[in-house]
């Protein structure tokens, strides 16, 4: 099981080396491509009746629409609707991407097709990604003034722990993804390493592939769902004064 | 995967970011929002529908009972009119009843004046003829039965009748 994924590193920057993901990459754009197309194809009619693609765009969108409400007033967190729906469907589709089959390349066992969140380094961009967004949308709507002000409240001497918060939410808001959906792959990777060990394996793991797989869609849709929720909840606790 | 080994791959990090801002910007800039504003105008256009509905419900339940009113009035102006209809027709037949009860006396009355003037009329002329038939008897009478002197005798009593009145 040392399934490694694919390396590549064309030049060092500033001694640092520049290294891509190659395996996470290609997955995480299939799983960007799979989103753009049926967000375009459900939105390409814009029919006053929607049908088919459209009426579950339209559900998607509505349902962003709910997690972003239940956090913040509709005012302020609708710009954030783009963001909330992008992060839920693409993290939703990244973490369906590896239930299905995992492929390797047969002689260095090199991963080709994976879930790309079972990457620690795609999960952890996407946190920091939403919360440095947050940090310059709290200062974008509230001020610097006001921006800063919150880091000494509600009382001064919790600025330390509000610094440490920052760098926590973003760790847990990647780890937690990553975690879950790793362990997914780690697991699979083991049922079905002893399902393919002799016919017998097979048939007694037949069972326990079905059951894992049909845990792994309900934990995929459910860190999809929770890391759209806590982008919003830490977006709401940046733009909104309490 | 060791993360510490290889040290941080900037490279996937700088992948992901843009690929996930290309993503959300494209897909919130040409497929969100005309679709949220489809969302949104349909959203209007059942509001202004649902209120449209109301409001010809209330319309509607207003001429219903307007015409109901309207229906009720003419049927107690129906039934005036029919009350009116057969008492005016009561009276005109009452009248006709009286007029021709007026008419039949009159035309009684009259007849019986006329029978008793023809009466009259007929006493009259049988008296008349009674009158000269007699003469005529008594002068056939008086011809065959008085002679000169008898005459003269009848002349002198009239006479003396007259004169002594």
């Amino acid at each position: 099981m040392d399934a490694q994924s694919i390396y590549w590193t064309p030049f060092e920057l500033f001694g640092a080396p520049i290294t891509f993901n190659v395996t996470t990459m290609i997955t995480f754009s299939i799983a960007g491509l799979i989103v753009f197309l049926f967000t375009f194809l459900g939105a390409k009619k814009m029919a006053m009746r929607p049908t088919g693609l459209q009426n579950f765009i339209e559900w998607v969108i509505d349902f962003c629409r709910g997690i972003i409400k239940a956090n913040m007033d509709w005012k302020t967190g609708g710009r954030f609707i783009a963001l909330a729906y992008t992060l839920l469907f693409v993290i939703f589709v990244s973490n369906m991407m590896g239930i299905p089959f995992e492929m390797a390349t047969n002689d260095t066992h090199s991963v080709i097709w994976k879930s790309p969140t079972s990457d620690p380094f795609l999960t952890l961009t996407l946190a920091a990604f939403v919360v440095i967004l947050t940090h310059i949308y709290g200062i974008k709507l509230r001020g610097t003034k006001e921006y800063s002000l919150d880091y000494f409240r509600p009382k001064w001497f919790l600025f330390p722990f509000k610094i440490i918060e920052e760098f926590a939410n973003t760790l847990t808001l990647g780890m937690r993804l990553f975690g879950n959906v790793f362990a997914k792959e780690v697991l699979m990777l083991l049922i079905v390493g002893l399902g393919t060990a002799g016919i017998g394996w097979g048939i007694a793991m037949f069972a326990p592939t079905m059951v894992w797989q049909a845990f792994g869609i309900f934990i995929g849709s459910l860190q999809a769902y929770i890391f759209a929720m806590l982008a919003m909840v830490y977006m709401s606790h940046k733009v909104e004064s309490h | 995967m060791e993360i510490l080994g290889e040290g941080i791959e900037w490279g996937t990090i700088i992948y992901s970011v843009a690929a996930f801002s290309v993503l959300m910007f494209v897909i919130g800039k040409f497929a969100l929002k005309p679709l949220m504003g489809v969302m949104e105008k349909r959203q209007n256009q059942v509001n202004d529908d649902l209120d449209n509905a109301e409001k010809s419900r209330v319309e509607a339940e207003k001429y219903l009972e307007q015409q109901r009113e309207e229906l009720k009035a003419a049927r107690v102006q129906a039934q005036e009119t029919l009350e009116q209809a057969s008492k005016m027709s009561e009276q005109q037949s009452r009248e006709v009843l009286e007029n021709a009860k007026q008419e039949a006396e009159r035309i009684k009355e009259a007849a019986v004046q006329d029978i008793e003037r023809e009466k009259e009329q007929a006493l009259e002329s049988v008296r008349d003829q009674v009158a000269s038939l007699s003469v005529a008897i008594a002068t056939k009478v008086i011809e065959k039965e008085l002679d000169e002197k008898e005459q003269q005798k009848l002349i002198d009593s009239y006479l003396e009748e007259v004169e002594a009145k």
